[in-house]
């Protein structure tokens, strides 16, 4: 992940996909994760299809197909967590390891069930991708906002956003000057440097407090600049244009196809 | 970077939709009551004040230290926000963290987003808090007291939130019990020490640098009987029911005791389970499979031509 995760995902294109309206990409996409969730395990079938509608998200939204399966990859690592799933089901067997002491059976229900874990969260990872890299911040704080989420708590991760990098800047400068200032000799390498565990936890520890130290004065200077500018705890916002007849249109076709799958999956492959 | 904090974040796929849904319920109403908490305590102040320190939780969480061989100990911040901001602020700050990471980062899906604010939000700043007030209790003026304190509750925030995402991942059927439970306690305790150390690091510079800010919202927040209750009942219910729910996998999976783990393991069953087609055997199930690949790559050709007659038309007016 490294320094690259802390950046905007948002990426400018003139696509179809970046100039719908923020709310129906947010409702179908968070439509098509659930629909995804709803599928059983097994539905291969339904597994493609929804695989189709992720790539034709990524077509029109003038990504590249590359980019989106790249970047949905940051789930994998979680796949670890799915992976006993693999010998702990029961059915027919359909593989033997033998480890020393230990034999496990892998089960062909047991791969069905890993493999459909890893797809899902894929698949679901897929589209929030598509999401967040076709739709500004501001414009999925609006939907938010849309979708009735506290105006008090879309006001604070609005702020949150505002700053986020500002602070990623500070914590960067934290790091550097500790990197600075620990002398790495040539002779050292693959040797520890630097004290016991235990204070170099405590350094880390005084950076964590260094940084809170520096957000809470800067959140003291916001404050005051907001007031300054005649902030009263309101927090004001243009109201949202209303839908369009085609933006009516394609939610509800979406809804409907995805509610289609959901069915056919729950009905065919339970 | 594979067991760094990010190995307590679900993606969508691994939780089944009832938990899921249980979930968000419960999110949402202990959310909806700390933005009311913290509105009545900070008022008008909470917008920037907030918004800040969870940025500021969310780039603390770039701070790290090498432990040994490429590996590194990094932050989650539920022990420090709710050490330094109250327990209410602190759900309030680290629901924006997850919410943010998972909407933004994918770190964590959408759908589970619910499960996980339960987790690192809400159970990580229950435990700590319990823990952080009965130490300080117990503790009282020894100058060592606050160190202690901070790294009891980094750990233990750390450890009961694996305990509730490996049961959470148990009961969706994602991960056996007698696997998930002892693999994410045993990562997490290493992990949970990383993290009870920098927030002992973190708090005693905070004393030394502005006592206030340490001190100040102890005699503030002592009152929160509630969250030092549901701490406490959290930290013993999952206590209790773990290795319970490890040492029988079968009352949490629903699968039946012969065909468990273990009898499989020593032999394989030849029994196929009756009324059950498996895809791709009968011709039933692979007309299916055609259907769905017909579809696929109609879904396909509809949205390359949509892109391409675009792509073609922006050409040619010259864009």
């Amino acid at each position: 992940m490294g320094q690259f995760y802390y950046l905007d995902p948002y990426r400018s294109r003139a696509s179809v996909v970046h100039r719908f309206d923020p709310r129906v990409k947010v409702t179908l996409a968070l439509a098509f994760i659930l629909t995804v969730a709803l599928t059983p395990s097994g539905a291969w079938p339904v597994y493609l299809l929804l695989f189709a509608l992720d790539l034709a998200a990524a077509i029109l939204s003038e990504l590249g197909v590359r980019y989106v399966l790249k970047r949905a990859l940051i789930a994998l690592p979680f796949a670890l967590a799915a992976l006993p799933v693999l010998f702990s089901v029961a059915g027919t067997p359909l593989l033997h390891l033998n480890l020393g002491q230990l034999s496990l059976t892998v089960t062909r229900e047991g791969a069905a069930r890993f493999a459909s874990i890893v797809l899902k969260s894929w698949l679901s990872v897929q589209m929030a991708v598509v999401l967040v890299s076709s739709t500004p911040f501001p414009a999925l704080l609006a939907a938010l906002r849309a979708l009735k989420i506290p105006r008090l708590l879309v006001a604070i991760v609005g702020l949150m956003w505002r700053y986020l990098f500002v602070l990623v800047d500070e914590a960067l400068r934290l790091l550097r000057a500790r990197e600075s200032r620990s002398a790495h000799p040539p002779e050292s390498l693959g040797r520890r440097v630097g004290g016991s565990l235990v204070w170099r936890a405590r350094v880390a520890g005084g950076m964590v407090g260094n940084l809170f130290l520096r957000a809470f004065d800067r959140a003291d200077r916001i404050y005051a600049a907001m007031l300054s500018r005649g902030y009263d705890g309101e927090t004001r916002t243009l109201p949202l244009p209303p839908l369009h007849a085609t933006e009516w249109g394609v939610l509800l076709a979406g809804l409907s196809a995805l509610t289609l799958l959901a069915v056919g999956g729950l009905l065919f492959y339970h | 970077m594979l067991f760094s904090p990010v190995a307590m974040h679900i993606p969508d796929g691994f939780l089944s939709v009832g938990v899921s849904l249980v979930l968000w319920a419960v999110a949402i109403v202990v959310v909806g009551y700390a933005l009311k908490r913290v509105n009545a305590d900070v008022g008008e102040r909470q917008v920037p004040l907030m918004g800040v320190l969870a940025a500021c939780i969310f780039a603390g969480q770039m701070l790290n230290f090498s432990v040994t061989g490429g590996t590194s100990g990094h932050l989650m911040g539920a022990a420090i926000a709710t050490i330094l901001l109250g327990p209410w602020a602190a759900i309030l700050v680290l629901t924006c963290v997850v919410g943010v990471q998972a909407l933004i980062f994918q770190d964590g899906g959408l759908l589970v987003l619910g499960a996980n604010i339960v987790n690192m939000g809400i159970i990580g700043v229950a435990v700590a808090y319990f823990a952080h007030r009965t130490l300080q209790k117990l503790l009282g003026k020894w100058s060592g007291g606050l160190f202690v304190s901070g790294f009891v509750s980094g750990w233990l925030s750390i450890f009961v939130a694996a305990l509730a995402c490996a049961l959470q991942l148990a009961i969706s059927g994602a991960s056996p019990a007698n696997i998930a439970i002892p693999a994410m306690a045993g990562i997490h305790t290493l992990i949970g020490f990383g993290e009870g150390l920098i927030t002992a690091g973190a708090l005693v510079f905070l004393k030394a640098a502005r006592r206030d800010l340490v001190e100040a919202p102890q005699a503030q927040l002592a009152d929160s009987k509630a969250v030092w209750i549901g701490g406490l009942v959290i930290a013993v219910a999952l206590a209790i029911i773990s290795p319970l729910a490890s040492a029988h996998p079968d009352g949490l999976e629903w699968v039946a005791e012969e065909r468990g783990f273990l009898d499989l393991a020593r032999e394989p069953l030849y029994e196929i389970i009756p009324d059950y087609v498996l895809p791709g055997v009968s011709n039933e199930a692979l007309a299916t499979i055609l259907a769905g690949v017909v579809g696929a790559l109609i879904v396909f050709a509809a949205a390359a031509g949509v892109a391409y007659t675009r792509a073609n038309r922006s050409r040619r007016s010259g864009i």
